[in-house]
């Protein structure tokens, strides 16, 4: 608060004025911190230069001449460091949106779980969330990965269904393969995304209208489901499966999982689910029972009070917390590097680093990309979490 | 003590029984809460219910519209008895209203929606006519002015209004109170009894757990008193006060009497 008085009889010196202070104190600061980066980077480019690197950022257009396990976009090693950065960032991108998306999942369920009256139900869960957070994920991570390369070998790869097979090089799966006629269930689908939203509101319209309350949830699962069937079936089932089948050393068809990335993302997944689930849990239990006890007196069944009354108020308790989760998954999805698994930073931050030199510029960007991911994530729980707080006095 | 209370006047007690306990009895684990709870409630009476702490009065007509399960012995509520029967019980907590201690008004909803919520959800009532109602019993609490705003923007005595006009909004048959001025400001506590008053006025079937003995003596056709899980005591207001029969009884008048 300003104490500046404008009128008053005694005014002291500026020095003593606290917003005057707050700004001189804020110039200082920033001047402070400016001096030191210049002093850093000067000082570097010198240094650099006199060891005989050129800085800059000409090494991304220059082959990067190193194979990669894995690229979701073609890659050889002829490409260059440039496209290893892209190759690298879908990869942990990859590994962070599923990761993200399982261990919500997951969490949320055992989270749930845990308020169970079923002791048995709610100790086993207390016993996951102890185990898992407290043991350190690059053991759980080494751990999983030492258990999927200890699967048989591709000869005797144990199948599933006939048509998976698990073994020490991945998870073979069929691979859905689109033939004629693909694109009306593609276009049956966004049909149906498209309708829901105007069901919904044409049902809330007719609630207010006649109080005649519309099954919205089960008309769209119906929807999104029925009408890509239907689709499916005037045109004579179009998706075919490439199935995976045993070769000499390799499997040959069907699509694989690769151990790494298998192992990543299910210690990346379990570990932050138990984090969730005590965040779901404690979001739950903070909603006092005096708001079901309310809902129920008035007549609204356990399931709608769920709805309507708990889970918004355990939300607002929930969504802050879950924001660091998943920044703290996605940065902790760069731990792949200890078992090769080709995200961002061992590739471009490592094998791309090692052979051009350009540690500043690599970290730089590295940085960089972390930063916007963690900076998107937040703005978006943000805003979320501002849509759904309590007015209060 | 003073015959000058100015009584309500009310549409009067009907014949027909509201509800009925019959020998119920509850335990929590083993520690025996309700023991031998025998009550008739006519409908459009109405009755106090006053005892020392921990005596089980909550317990008792939280039993009423199943927020606790009894144990042992019948509840019946217009003509609809309380098992494990599922819709028994939506159909009970349809007719049976309840104001709490502490509101338990939803944060996150205004107070137009908290009225609005159940008709709309439980009754099927269209929104148009929902706000209409709730409006209306809004104006009768006399915070009409209040409905687009948060609880959490309101004073502790409009708060209880607006849970009492929230649970008039689904036009209940019946209403329970759990000490609903016990949590309030003196100054506060006016308000909300001259708003249960004029419920009274109307002819609403009404149990109510409070201390406030002057509400009591004007609207009660009824006081009960309750120690130790039991109902110990019954009779109309003046006799209750003036003529307590047993020494628990009496104990407990005199000291809620000396403050
Ligand atoms: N959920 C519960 N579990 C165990 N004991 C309870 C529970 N609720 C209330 N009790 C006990 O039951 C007794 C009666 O409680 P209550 O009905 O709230 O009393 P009152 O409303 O008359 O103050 C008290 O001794 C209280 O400690
Ligand atoms: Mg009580």
């Amino acid at each position: 608060m300003a104490t500046q008085s404008i009128d008053g009889p005694k005014r002291g010196s500026l020095l003593s004025d606290q917003r005057t202070r707050a700004i001189v104190f804020q110039a200082l600061a920033f001047f402070l911190v400016a001096v030191f980066f210049i002093y850093i980077g000067t000082n570097t480019a010198r240094n650099l230069e006199a060891l005989g690197i050129s800085t800059g950022f000409g090494f991304l257009d220059s082959p990067a001449g190193y194979d990669v396990a894995m690229s979701l976009i073609p890659y050889t090693a002829t490409d260059t460091h440039g496209r290893v950065f892209f190759v690298g960032l879908l990869n942990t991108l990859s590994v962070a949106v599923t990761g993200i998306i399982a261990a919500t999942i997951l969490g949320v369920i055992l989270g749930v779980l845990r308020l169970s009256k079923n002791w048995l139900v709610s100790k086993l869960v207390y016993w996951y969330v102890e185990v898992v957070r407290n043991v350190p994920l690059l053991l759980q991570i080494l751990f999983w990965y030492g258990v999927l390369l200890g699967l048989p070998r591709v000869r005797d790869a144990i199948p599933v269904f006939e048509t998976m097979f698990l073994s020490n090089r991945g998870f073979y799966l069929p691979r859905p393969v689109p033939g004629d006629g693909i694109g009306l269930i593609i276009i049956a689908f966004f049909v149906a995304v498209i309708a829901i939203p105007i069901i919904a509101r044409a049902a809330r319209k007719r609630q207010e209208q006649t109080g005649q309350i519309f099954p919205v949830f089960w008309t769209s699962a119906a929807l999104i489901i029925g009408l890509p069937a239907l689709a499916a079936i005037v045109t004579g089932f179009p998706l075919t499966f490439d199935y995976p089948e045993k070769g000499g050393f390799n499997f040959k068809g069907g699509m694989v999982l690769r151990p790494e990335f298998v192992a990543l993302w299910f210690s990346l997944s379990i570990y932050t689910a138990g984090f969730i689930a005590e965040i779901v849990r404690a979001g739950i239990q903070a909603v006092s029972h005096g708001q079901t006890e309310a809902a129920f007196s008035l007549g609204l069944k356990p399931n709608w009070t769920m709805r309507m009354i708990v889970l918004p108020q355990a939300l607002r308790v929930i969504v802050p917390p879950l924001t660091s989760q998943y920044l703290n998954l996605t940065k902790n999805s760069s731990l792949a590097i200890a078992i090769g698994y080709p995200d961002l930073v061992s590739t471009f931050g490592g094998t791309s680093l090692n052979q051009t030199g350009q540690a500043i510029e690599i970290i730089m960007m590295t940085m960089l990309v972390y930063l916007t991911i963690s900076l998107l994530i937040s703005m978006l729980m943000n805003y979320y979490n501002k849509r759904i707080a309590l007015v209060e006095r | 003590m003073s015959d000058a209370v100015q009584r309500v006047s009310t549409p009067g007690v009907s014949d027909e029984v509201a509800i009925q306990i019959i020998g119920m009895h509850k335990w929590y684990g083993q520690f025996h809460v309700l023991k031998d709870i025998n009550l008739t409630v006519r409908r459009g009476e109405r009755i106090v219910v006053c005892g020392p702490s921990g005596s089980g009065k909550s317990t008792m007509i939280r039993c009423i519209n199943r927020l606790e399960e009894h144990q042992q012995g019948q509840i019946i509520v217009d003509d609809i008895e309380l098992t494990g029967n599922l819709k028994n019980i939506d159909a009970i907590r349809r007719e049976v209203g309840m104001c709490f201690q502490h509101f338990n008004l939803f944060p996150h909803l205004t107070v137009l929606e908290n009225c609005t919520l159940a008709p709309i959800w439980v009754r099927k009532v269209p929104k148009a006519q929902a706000e209409e109602i709730a409006m209306e019993f809004l104006n009768k609490v006399r915070i009409p002015e209040q409905a687009a705003k948060y609880p959490g923007q309101l004073s502790g005595g409009q708060q209880q209004r607006v849970a009492i006009a929230r649970s008039l909004c689904m036009s209940p048959r019946i209403m329970l109170f759990d000490e609903p001025t016990s949590a309030l400001d003196p100054e506060m506590i006016a308000e909300v009894l001259e708003v249960m008053v004029n419920l009274a006025e109307t002819g609403m079937t009404m149990i109510c757990v409070t201390h406030e003995m002057g509400f009591a003596r004007k609207v009660a056709d009824r006081v009960i008193f309750m120690d130790g899980g039991e109902i110990i005591e019954q009779n109309e207001p003046e006799e209750f006060f003036n003529n307590p029969q047993s020494e628990r009884t009496q104990q407990f008048l005199s000291q809620i009497l000396a403050h």
